[in-house]
């Protein structure tokens, strides 16, 4: 219960430092948004070569994709608040009090959680509002907010633990730069994986970005394989404790190192 | 191979101990590194509950490390640290509940106002919304904070923010409060204000506060007990007062007109009775005599018959600055630089 309340207390204490700004909340829900119409207009014709597999408009078919690769790009900078409380003295405070290092955790997980959702209903919106019309519309978002959320805890998680372990605001872009950035090509987020490389094929099926990807695509087409569904989000959930178990670990080298 | 029952801790074994708020024993700690920094050696202090005690010494004496020990922080390689009569190795969950930690970085949220960075600090320590909120008020009113309460942390002073950091510390009315450097880079008139505000924190012996600091008038003016910390060990502990009295008689300084003349003057002055130890720096002269006024007399006809022009003379209690240079070897000013 406590380690809850706790959660709750910094959780809400991230939200509330968010509306404080203004610009970063609204680039928060702007990003996606050009993405979205971008990627939408440069590649609108790929859904015309053969073997593209999918039936509806290229929108419709990149907009989970896009909603995906935002929860990644927003996830990756989760760290940061880590790496500003140990500049000044507030981690040392935090650590020196009752709130254990599970709570940090899962206070700013919560928190990009909360952000993914709110940007996955904006981008859903401005779908709508572009023409996009999902068939499964009801189960499908709930779906992709569900697999939105945990990707995003898991590249959260990986953020904090690489906050933790380098402490330097600059680690974190690596992070958008060589794990978000490939991963995100290597899935069918904005490109039908039957039309790549069959290597490209093989390693989606290992990845965590495509198991979001297509669980929120099978969903939204109103004719989902359930089981896959529940595969690949049993799937992301399990990563997602997993790496935030390691991040709670982490503040043991910090510990170390202080 | 056998197996040792009862692993030997290094140095004073852990026992409970009534009136101690505080009680290190022994502690060695060692950073890794190229060559491995030894922080703590050996180091052993006691605290009495209700007490404030000043740990005094240079940059890297080893004063951070002891409190981020005691505070949960960070762990010795070997020796005893309790709080409360509760190891803070093994018990760090009841620890934590009895501290508060103002360390020497800037504590507060910049994102958060003055009183939502107290209310969480309350709400973190397990306080309800209303506790919080009655205490928060309490506390910016004590800290004269109340009107910059509604306005973020990031907009306050140096002065502000540090007395946000202290009532932060103090949000859960801790038995303990540890000050790391309090007032470093404060300006005079905030450093005497935060001055007042700890020694108001004594006056209710409600409260121990373990205060770290490089500044020798602060210790001796807040601190009931201090102890110089030098190369990670304690090189002497006592009351300000007994510390300055255990150096015998006053201190006797003339300051000569030519610097030529000191060497001459550095003999006379050693061979007049009831005076001795004379230091030379630049062109003046120090030297303790058991009676400073009666001294004076002599000390100046000794000069005058050697022809040596003295500038001026005067006579001084032993300072806490006289304490750290018979007991660390260097002036306070030296470690300093």
């Amino acid at each position: 219960m406590t380690a809850l309340a706790h959660s709750g207390h910094l959780t809400g204490r991230q939200l509330r430092a968010l509306t404080r700004q203004p610009a970063m909340f609204g680039f928060l829900l702007v990003q996606p948004v050009i993405w979205l119409l971008l990627f939408g207009q440069l590649f609108k014709n790929v859904i015309h070569i053969p073997g593209f597999a999918h039936t509806g408009s290229y929108l419709e078919f990149i907009t989970p994709g896009v909603i995906v690769m935002t929860a990644l790009f927003n996830s990756g900078w989760a760290g940061t608040v880590y790496i500003d409380d140990m500049a000044r003295g507030v981690m040392d405070r935090l650590l020196a009090s009752p709130v254990r290092r599970g709570s940090m955790i899962a206070g700013t997980l919560a928190y990009q959680a909360i952000t993914t959702m709110l940007q996955t209903l904006v981008i859903f919106g401005i779908a709508y509002a572009a023409g996009a019309r999902f068939p499964g519309a009801g189960e499908g978002i709930v779906t992709t907010l569900v697999a939105a959320a945990l990707i995003g805890m898991i590249i959260s998680s990986f953020s904090a633990a690489v906050a933790l372990l380098v402490r330097q605001q600059e680690a974190l872009i690596g992070i958008s730069q060589f794990i978000v950035l490939p991963l995100q090509f290597l899935s069918s987020g904005i490109m039908d994986t039957r039309l790549s490389p069959s290597w490209v094929r093989e390693v989606a099926r290992f990845n965590p970005v495509d198991w979001a990807v297509v669980a929120s695509r099978e969903a939204l087409s109103g004719s989902a394989d359930w089981a896959l569904v529940a595969g690949r989000l049993g799937l992301l959930a399990a990563v997602a404790a997993a790496i935030a178990l390691l991040a709670a670990g982490a503040f043991r080298a910090y510990r170390r190192s202080i | 191979m056998s197996t040792a029952i009862s692993p030997a801790r290094s140095g004073a074994p852990v026992t409970a101990s009534r009136g101690l708020a505080l009680r290190a024993a022994d502690l060695v700690k060692t950073y890794p590194g190229r060559p491995p920094v030894r922080a703590l050696d050996g180091l052993s202090v006691e605290v009495a509950a209700g007490t404030v005690f000043g740990l005094l010494g240079p940059n890297g004496a080893g004063k951070s490390t002891t409190v981020r020990i005691l505070s949960t922080l960070s762990r010795a390689d070997s020796g005893a640290a309790e709080v409360a009569g509760l190891d803070v190795a093994r018990q760090p969950d009841q620890v934590r509940r009895r501290i508060g930690l103002v360390s020497q970085k800037p504590s507060s949220d910049p994102m958060a106002t003055g009183r939502e960075n107290l209310v969480l600090a309350g709400r973190l320590h397990g306080m309800s919304r209303r506790d919080a909120h009655r205490r928060a008020a309490e506390l910016l009113e004590r800290f004269r904070l109340t009107d910059a309460a509604d306005r973020l942390a990031r907009t306050y002073s140096g002065g502000m923010a540090r007395k946000l950091d202290v009532a932060i510390g103090l949000m859960h009315r801790p038995e303990v409060l540890f000050l790391d450097e309090p007032t470093t880079g404060l300006d005079p008139e905030a450093r005497a204000e935060m001055w007042a505000e700890i020694e108001r924190l004594a006056v209710d012996h409600q409260t121990t506060v373990l205060l770290t600091t490089h500044y020798l008038e602060e210790a001796d003016r807040l601190a009931d007990r201090l102890a110089i910390v030098d190369h990670g060990r304690v090189v002497v502990e006592g009351s300000p007062e007994e510390l300055k009295s255990a150096l015998r008689g006053d201190r006797v300084r003339v300051e000569l007109a030519e610097q030529d003349d000191t060497g001459r003057a550095r003999s006379l002055v050693g061979g007049i009775a009831g005076v001795g130890e004379p230091v030379v720096e630049g062109r003046s002269l120090t030297a303790r005599a058991d009676d400073g006024a009666a001294a004076v007399p002599a000390v100046l006809a000794a000069l005058d018959g050697a022809g040596i022009a003295v500038a001026s003379v005067t006579v001084a209690r032993p300072s806490l600055d006289d304490v750290y240079l018979s007991h660390v070897g260097r002036t306070f000013k030296e470690d300093e630089k």
